[in-house]
């Protein structure tokens, strides 16, 4: 059974009927995905590459398939992101602190995973504890974006970040599909700028137990891929509460796909001015409203009165919740019990403080600050109180604008994919990158970043916003816009050995 | 500590100081699991390190799931205690850097702990008072460091089973005035936890840690004195010393013109002192936040009444009854109240012995059984020896129906301690039955009489007390199974009449 590489090309979902009609195996798919990954080493989009753990799934999932028991994701290639716990596979969460650290057991999204069948090749690269929008500041060098080049032909683009490893490598067609996270718009804006899928489900829809805490009220694992459908079959692998993880809401899961039927018409499309202001690069807003146009034309109700007055504080509320919130998740890093560790200082203190001095990257210790900052006594209340008091706000604009409309829409990100050290050095021009998905995690509603043209040659993403757990309604809007707009199945030039 | 710089002039050498004392005092509860994970709560003789999991053991993406018992256990301590029980409570972190501290943070409740005011009767010198309670809230215990000097260097090490125990923090106002009335708190607050089986609260054990602020003031002023936190305790008895020391050098402070210095002083068992160990100035700022992995508790109405109805009669409540039920004296029905066990096992006797017998149960227990169980151990009870309160209660039917002697009783009572038999059946094994017939009994006084010239000849000539002798010498005779009054009054009647 001949493995064609060219099948690599295919969508998850592709690839599953394949497999259930015995075109080829598991096993074939990947090993071929092996090799292509191990073509594609110069994106960087792996930090570790779970060769012997993939195959031995792809035998598993043989079985299954063998004996007619294959699901949508049984033998399915599948990237992760490196900030959730595999069980004896290393973790590192992008950072040298974690750089030799191996869980004892799966996060639950990835026993989920492991029990649909999926075989997980390898873990994805990021920033630091998720910390960024580039994927630069990972102590693993940064991931390149497999769409724009330099005169020379070189790679010479982020992909967005922080799950920039997960995008990149589902751009590349390494693999079908992959597991992000995001805090601020760690899924959508890679997502955006590398020409995928990629959706933020409602917070508390997805398990967080055993992924590596940056801001435990605003993240959530979510999927990345090439169309609605593998996105959908991805979120239905791991969606639905948890016994381990508290905060995961006591809400039904529905079937993902029940609303691809539908189409656009009749559907109110709600199109803020807030999120298409100052900032927004104009080569950006033309596609957006090009696909707002054509939602339209399909019968869609544009919705132009709906108003988010407060998310104009969405950053600075942000900047103030995750990073307090970032201070003590990451303070377990001491050096004590596991991770990195300075061994030779001089005293207890010392070495607590030289094992953060030397473990943690720039952003990382940049954020540690600024929350330990924004929660000192007498900063409390003019920082974290009015925060969350903000965010209230937020939410309830969310709220209000998602009674006039069923979806909101905007551009995922102000701009397309920059060049590399474009803004490493100015944290707040990285930071407004995440301007219009940062609104959503404070808000804590489902957001799904889809492709919707280009711009000078590099991928643009248009944002949809959904009632909390209305995630379904997002994918049949995507669904439905894909079959008006091949955008999604625009791949970028192949990526050789050289770029 | 006095710098001659503070003199105050105005002073009053002479002054009469009152000691101001609030109590902070942390009690373990005997919950079968930890407070956030499924761990084995218990790590007192235990290998070190054998009760953990990666929850405990604060690994990257962990998350906590709050232990019910322990939340159960916490608000039935508030319904014993007379708290309000806020129907809206949540947990914080209170962040702090340790290497007890897995996570880098401890999880607390800060502003909205499980249970408000409240109060403890006591009773200090016969004098009954009022300890109010500022709150109780539940947070989770750290691991154990176990200090080590082997000459080359000095290091510790981690035993990790304690980290997230529950642990329940109890604040009291500062309405106690010596050390004799917070040890009497203590004791009190010990019985109260026993009785409801929600803890040990053995202070050797670590079970209850108990921390005192002490202030003195003039007596009369209403303005607290400046506050020292006494830390260090690990009896009620060293409670109550240190707390006494601290008094009175404080006084001794004012008396020679110093000032109080707002500090953590720590008891110096051996010594009896207290030792300053940090000042107000090098304070930790905990920067308290509400913890984002689990979400608010809400408690309805029906919860707590559940709670409170799984709740023992308490020892004041079971006191009063005891006194009314049994006619028995105060004192009496404090001992037998003493520990909810023993009141148990004494109404279980009372129920075996059948109407009637309550009083010579209640000796028995005051007295005999109280003697022998002392012996084991001070907090020694019934259910640790082969005695049973069917036992207790046969003896005293045995007593009441004269069928044995006071003396005979507490023989009988060393060998069912000795060997489980019952009374009934050591009596009748041991021919022990109390010698009944006045004949008999009459015959060896008449014997006695002839056999101590000198007693009688005592006696005749007016010193009564003689008669004593020769009791003793009928009872020795009749092996203790003789009533002694009877031989008294057969004695008196022979000697009074000549014969």
């Amino acid at each position: 059974m001949a493995f064609d590489p060219a099948h690599l090309d295919r969508t998850a979902h592709e690839h599953a009927a394949a497999l259930r009609a015995g075109d080829y195996t598991a096993t074939a798919l990947t090993e071929a995905t092996l090799e292509r990954l191990r073509q594609q080493e110069h994106l960087n989009a792996y930090i570790t590459l779970t060769e012997d753990l993939a195959l031995r799934q792809a035998q598993e999932a043989d079985a299954r398939l063998r004996v007619g028991e294959g699901g949508p994701l049984t033998g399915v290639p599948v990237g992760v992101k490196d900030l959730l716990s595999t069980r004896d596979v290393r973790t590192t969460a992008g950072s040298r602190m974690l750089e030799d650290f191996t869980p004892v057991l799966d996060c639950t999204v990835v026993e989920r995973l492991n029990a649909a069948g999926a075989v997980t090749v390898g873990k994805t690269n990021l920033d630091e504890f998720a910390m960024g929008s580039s994927t630069e500041h990972s102590a693993f060098g940064p991931t390149r974006n497999p769409w724009g080049r330099d005169g020379q032909g070189n790679l010479d683009r982020v992909p967005g970040g922080s799950s920039g490893g997960s995008a990149a490598t589902v751009a590349a067609r390494g693999v079908p599909l992959s597991l992000g996270t995001d805090t601020g718009g760690s899924i959508r804006q890679p997502a955006a700028l590398c020409g995928v899928l990629g959706m933020k489900p409602t917070y508390g829809r997805v398990s967080r137990f055993g992924v590596v805490a940056f801001a435990s009220s605003l993240e959530q694992v979510g999927p990345i891929g090439r169309d609605a459908e593998d996105v959908a079959d991805l979120l239905q692998a791991i969606a639905g509460q948890d016994q381990m993880d508290s905060t995961t809401a006591p809400v039904p899961v529905p079937d993902f796909k029940e609303r691809f039927a539908r189409g656009l018409d009749g559907l109110r499309v709600g199109v803020p001015a807030e999120f298409f202001g100052e900032g927004l690069d104009p080569a950006v807003r033309q596609p957006v409203e090009a696909a707002i146009d054509a939602m339209e034309a399909q019968g869609a109700t544009i919705v132009r009165d709906i108003a988010l007055p407060s998310v104009r504080a969405a950053l600075p509320v942000y900047y103030i919740i995750a990073p307090s919130e970032a201070s003590a998740n990451l303070a377990r890093y001491d050096g004590v019990k596991y991770g990195f560790a300075v061994t030779d200082g001089l005293s207890a203190e010392d070495e607590m403080a030289r094992t953060r001095g030397e473990g943690f990257g720039a952003e990382v210790k940049r954020r540690v600050m600024l929350g330990t900052y924004a929660l000192s006594a007498g900063y409390y209340d003019a920082y974290y109180l009015k925060a969350q008091k903000v965010r209230t706000v937020i939410r309830g604009e969310f709220e209000a604008a998602l009674e006039q409309c069923d979806v909101i829409v905007s551009p995922t990100s102000p701009n397309t994919a920059f060049r590399f050290a474009e803004k490493l050095d100015d944290p707040y021009a990285m930071y407004l990158n995440d301007l219009y998905t940062i609104p959503v995690n404070i808000a804590g509603n489902p957001g799904l970043s889809i492709p919707c043209g280009f711009a000078d040659g590099l991928p643009v993403g248009l944002q949809l916003v959904g009632r909390p757990f209305e995630e379904a309604t997002l994918l049949g809007v995507a669904h439905a816009y894909e079959a008006i707009a091949d955008w999604n199945r625009q791949a970028p030039p192949p990526v050789g050995t050289q770029g | 500590m006095t710098t001659q710089a503070n003199v105050d002039y105005n002073v009053d050498y002479n002054v009469d100081y009152e000691a101001v004392i609030g109590l902070e005092v942390h009690i373990q509860l005997k919950t079968r699991s930890k407070m956030f994970c499924s761990c084995d709560r218990e790590y007192f003789d235990t290998e070190p390190n054998s009760h953990v999991c990666a929850i405990c053991l604060g690994m990257p993406g962990m998350l906590p799931v709050v232990n019910e018992q322990a939340v159960a256990y916490t608000i039935m301590a508030g319904l014993a205690l007379g708290c309000d029980i806020p129907t809206h409570s949540k947990f914080d972190r209170k962040n702090y850097p340790y290497p007890d501290l897995v996570k880098g943070y401890q999880i607390s409740q800060y502003d909205q702990p499980f249970c408000l005011g409240g109060k403890l009767d006591i009773e200090v010198d016969g004098e009954p008072r009022t300890v109010h309670l500022e709150r109780i809230h539940l947070e989770e215990d750290t691991a154990r460091l176990l200090h080590r000097d082997d000459g080359a260097e000095a290091y510790a090490l981690i035993d990790v089973n304690r980290s997230g125990s529950p642990l329940m923090e109890l604040v009291t106002q500062p309405d106690m005035h010596s050390g004799a009335e917070a040890s009497a708190f203590l004791h009190k607050l010990r019985r109260t936890m026993r009785y409801l089986q929600i803890a040990d609260a053995d202070m050797e054990k670590g079970q209850l840690r108990c921390d005192a602020n002490v202030s003195i003031r003039p007596r009369g002023q209403e303005a607290l004195g400046t506050k020292v936190e006494v830390k260090n305790m690990n009896s009620f008895r060293s409670v109550q010393r240190a707390i006494e020391f601290e008094i009175e050098r404080q006084a001794q402070v004012l008396a020679e013109g110093g000032r109080i210095v707002q500090e953590t002083r720590g008891y110096v068992d051996a010594t009896g002192v207290t030792v300053s160990q940090r000042s107000k100035e090098e304070a930790n700022d905990y920067r308290y936040f509400p913890e984002p992995d689990i979400p608010p508790t809400v408690l309805d109405e029906a919860t707590t009444q559940a709670i409170r109805a799984r709740m023992p009669e308490l020892p004041d409540a079971r006191r009063a009854r005891f006194e009314s039920e049994y006619s028995l004296s105060p004192d009496e029905a404090r001992t037998l109240t003493d520990s909810r066990e023993r009141s148990e096992d004494f109404e279980a006797a009372v129920r075996a012995a059948g109407g009637g017998l309550a009083r010579p149960v209640a000796l028995l227990f005051i007295g005999e059984v109280a003697r022998h169980l002392n012996e084991l151990g001070q907090e020694a009870e019934l259910s640790e020896t082969p005695v049973t309160p069917a036992h207790v209660a046969e003896l005293a039917g045995l007593l009441e129906r004269r069928e044995v002697t006071g003396t005979t009783a507490k023989e009988v009572l060393a060998i069912a301690f000795e060997t489980g038999e019952m009374p009934a059946a050591i009596v009748e094994a041991r021919g022990l039955k109390a010698v009944s017939d006045e004949g008999a009994i009459d015959e060896i006084a008449a014997r006695m009489i002839e056999a101590n010239p000198k007693a009688v000849e005592d006696y005749r000539s007016g010193k009564k007390s003689a008669i004593g002798f020769l009791v003793g010498q009928v009872m020795r005779e009749a092996k203790g199974r003789a009533d002694a009054n009877t031989v008294s009054s057969l004695l008196r009647k022979r000697l009074d009449s000549g014969s």
